[in-house]
This record gives structure tokens, sequence and C-alpha cells, in this order.
């Protein structure tokens, strides 16, 4: 027999109008604007963009305000908003190398080509609250120094002139380049459809999986070879141009890791590479998803997998925050029906369990 | 022949500059610009404007083999003028106005005779206040830049 219930229309149209309300908070407070929160919580907006995995400051805007703020409601939104559009294609492979940079740091060389720009770090910071700012203090115009742009090559391509260093990953011959937004995940993957599952996953797990490689679990000795972060141009090839026409540029941010390698059956002593690459300025996710993208190679180098960082079932199937939400949040959703099933379950297995205890303490006594 | 094809590439070369200037300003800046030269707005759509996704791909390292990391809005419109030139528009956002007002200026310039009016009073300030906005982006970003200096100590 199936029962539905039916109910509670109006303490959820109510509940939604309490939402707004405490959205909204004190109406003695002004109200947000989109533009105040795209230009003044601008990292969380890209947070928002790289794990919604749609560039769209203003869409990412809207999503933190509707969320209140919770990062993982924005971006479930964004993603969901994303499935209501057609696409219109695939870009060309964005060039990292010709980026507007803003930032661009190397661990590995003091004096590399085009030098290093610290650019809107919080590094160096002591990390006190400024009180100043609370009270809305002026901010004066940053420093400009005139100086000749420069060519700045990617660190990977000065390591590789002495063949230290693995070659940019490429893939077997008439690779398709997967996409996991059209086809389900399949393991074992190839590492295009890893990236793409890493740039868009949550950056607090990979953040531990990337710590815990540094750890011990899944060795891998990294340096940082480069971060860059800044604007790339988008290119678009459309039937009715003759030439890929220009979309405008978003900003990006990249992470070269170098790790040291002894060497296997498969391959010789050398660096190897762990790439990241996210959108809008996000360098501890680019950082953690270069340590991932490395420990997740284990495999091709012929390494053994004993590490949680390393296990790519583990890693790419719990990745995705909009996932894990739902399948954890599903939880406190009505279960009225299988908990009483299960309550049913339980009650027998005790009155079991009971009559097993009986009999025992009968054989017992009668043994004694 | 040979130089048919050279200035046909050259015009092509300007047109996506065009085209790609007008995709990086603002609806705001292009429409003030429009407004002031006095262009007309009347257009048939031919298609869109509408607002879809690009999926917007890197190279594994930064060089090697593509993959997908994510996607952007993109918004598109396809016009003809009543002189029968047909216009396009592609740019990152949904700003629907901007598309139409991008396709209208991709369509005049095609026309020989107002080509270099769009250049001068929509191209051209776009680039000019574009080029100014990197320039000073680069020069901020260079003060930032590490002067390194070595401190000798000791004798030897």
């Amino acid at each position: 027999m199936y029962v539905a219930v039916k109910g509670g229309e109006a303490a959820i149209a109510n509940a939604h109008a309490l939402l707004a309300d405490r959205r909204r908070g004190d109406r003695d407070v002004p109200a947000l604007r989109l533009d105040q929160i795209v230009e003044q919580l601008g990292l969380g907006v890209d947070r928002v963009m790289a794990e919604g995995s749609l560039y769209d400051k203003e869409l990412a805007a809207l999503a933190v305000m509707q969320a209140r703020g919770d990062m993982i409601e924005a971006i479930f939104l964004v993603r969901a908003y994303r499935t209501t559009l057609p696409r219109f294609g695939y870009t060309r492979p964005i060039d990292t190398a010709v980026m507007q940079v803003e930032r661009r740091v190397s661990a590995t060389y003091k004096d590399l080509p085009g030098g290093q720009l610290l650019g809107p770090t919080f590094d160096y910071t002591h990390r006190l609250l400024d009180p100043e700012l609370a009270g809305g203090a002026d901010v004066a115009e940053p420093e400009q120094r005139e100086a000749a742009p420069e060519p700045m090559p990617r660190v990977s391509e000065i390591l590789a002139h002495e063949g230290l260093i693995e070659p940019d990953g490429s893939l077997p011959d008439g690779h398709v380049t997967g996409d996991i937004t059209r086809e389900p995940l399949e393991f074992p993957m190839e590492r295009d459809i890893r990236l793409q599952a890493l740039s868009r996953g949550d950056e607090g797990f990979l953040l531990a999986l990337g710590y815990s490689t540094q750890r011990g679990y899944g060795r891998s000795h990294p340096f940082v070879g480069e971060i860059r972060i800044g604007e790339v141009e988008l290119e678009l090839d459309v039937p009715e141009l003759p030439f890929p026409v220009t979309l405008g540029r978003i900003r990006v941010t990249e992470c070269q890791m170098v790790n040291q390698f002894k060497g296997s059956a498969k391959a010789p002593p050398q660096f190897t590479r762990g790439y990241g690459l996210v959108f809008g300025q996000s360098e501890r996710k680019a950082m953690a998803m270069s340590l991932c993208d490395r420990a997740l190679r284990a495999r091709e180098f012929g390494e053994d997998v004993v590490a949680a960082a390393q296990d790519e079932e583990f890693v790419i199937s719990h990745s995705d925050n909009v996932q894990a939400t739902g399948f954890v949040e599903h939880l406190k959703l009505p279960h009225y029906v299988d908990f009483q099933a299960e309550l049913d379950l339980v009650r027998r297995m005790r009155a079991g369990h009971a009559e097993r205890q009986g009999e025992e303490g009968e054989q017992r006594e009668a043994a004694e | 022949m040979k130089n048919g094809r050279r200035e046909e590439a050259e015009r092509s070369a300007e047109r996506k500059a065009a085209m790609a200037a007008l995709a990086m300003a603002s609806g705001g800046e292009i429409r003030r610009l429009w407004d002031a030269a006095g262009f007309e707005t009347d257009a048939q759509a031919l298609r869109g404007p509408e607002t879809g996704l690009v999926t917007v791909r890197g190279r594994i390292g930064g060089a090697g083999a593509p993959f997908n990391f994510g996607e952007a809005t993109v918004t598109r419109a396809t016009v003809r003028l009543p002189g029968g030139e047909i216009g396009h528009a592609y740019a990152l956002g949904r700003d629907k106005e901007k598309a139409r007002l991008s396709a209208i200026a991709d369509a005049l310039w095609q026309n020989p005779a107002r080509c270099a009016e769009i250049e001068e009073k929509i191209i051209a300030p776009l680039k000019a206040s574009q080029a100014g906005a990197d320039e000073k982006r680069r020069t901020e970003a260079a003060a930032t830049k590490v002067d390194f200096f070595t401190m000798v100590r000791g004798e030897d």
C-alpha cells in the first residue's frame, strides 16, 4: 500500500517569506547592490564563478546576495542557472603566456624574465584586523611605475631547455577533449577530465587533500614553479566569420607546481608537474588543484597509490560541493516512511535480542 | 591576385580588432559614443540578441593538450541594415543592447562609405580607453615588482 501525504504549503510559503525578510535584515541598513558585491567582495565572487563553473560576475554577485553569503548555496544557484542556457561552442584554448599579468611569483627562480610581481596579495600583511577599514577611511590610489613592457614566459619553458622537467601534458593522438558537463564520469579517466573536475571542485576539499600530500600521505616534494594571475582573451570560432571572434577577457589564476621525482621503471629522474587553472583570483585553489593533479598522476608515473589524494575515484567523486551538499542535505528532508520501516525493524530485532538473552540466561542458570 | 589576398587579410584583421574593441567595452560606453555620433539604431534583427554559454578551454601545463575548465555567458546578435549589410556581435556577459549596437556597428563598418566614421567615432575611442586602462593596470602591477639586492658580508 502506498499512502501519499500532502501538506505544508502554507508553512513553506511563509518560510520563504521569512527567508526574504531575514536576508534583507534591518531595513534601516541600506540594501546591498550587486556592483558593491562585485567590486568589494571580489574574491567571494571569484570563488562562486570558479566552483559554479560559470564566468559572470554579476550573476555570481546575485547568487551571493540571494544565498545570504552562503558560498555553496550561491554556487548551487549558479550551477542551476547555467543549465538553462544554450551552448554556443568551445573557445580556443587560452594562452596564459600572453596574459595581462597582475601578479606573478616564482618560488624556484629569483631572477626570471619579467620578474616577480607581487600584485594585490594578502602575503606579507600582518593579518591584524584594521579598524580604519571598518570606519570607511578613504583609500589612496596605488603607486605606478613606468617600465617598458616585458615578455613573461611561463617558468616551465625556462626549465624545459635543460630537459630536467617533463613537457606540458599531452594526450594520445586522436583524443577528443572530454567534458564532464556532457558525459557521466567514468574511471579511470584521462587528465583533461580530471582537471575539469578539479577546476570546479570544492576549494576546502582540494586544500585539505593538497595539504595531506605535503604531510606525507602521497609525498610529492612540491615547489611553486610559478603562479600568475591576470586577464586572458577568449576567442571563439564561429561559422559566420572568417576569423576567431574575440569575446572579451576573463581573469584566471594559473599555478605550475614542480615536483621532484626519483624516477621509476616508467620514467627517468626528473621534475614532474602539477597544473592548476581556475577562474578569477584564487591562488589557494589553483595551488591545491595543482598538488592534487600531480598526486592523481601516480598511475602514470608507476607510483604506488597509498594515499587518499592519489585515489582518482575517491578524489573526483567527492570534489564537487554541489553534489556533496545535495546528498548530505537531502537527509533532512522527510523520511517518515523509511524511518517507520526502520523503527519497526529495530523493534523486532530488539525483541529477538531480548529473547536470546533470556534463553542464554536460563541456560547459564541451568548450568550453574 | 596576391595583393588582393593580402588586402583581404588586412581588412579581416581590422574587422576582428574592431569587433574585439566593441566586445571589451561596456554597454554604457558604446551607447554614449553612439548617441554622441548620432548613428542610426534601426536594423532588422536576424538572430538574437540572445544569451548562451561558451565552454572555456585551457591547456594542460599551459601549452599542452586542451581541457575544458568552465563556462562563460556570452551574448550574440546578428542584424541586417536597410542597405543589406549584415553585422555580427559576440561578447562576454548578458548585455543584449550592447550586442545589438555592436552588430549594427559591425554592419556599418563593412560599408566602405561608413567604415571611416565608425572607426573614428566608436572604435578609436574604445581602443584608446582600453589601452589607457591596460597601461594603468600594467604600471600599477609594475610598482609591485620585487627589486632584489644582495648584501655582501665579510672580508672575502
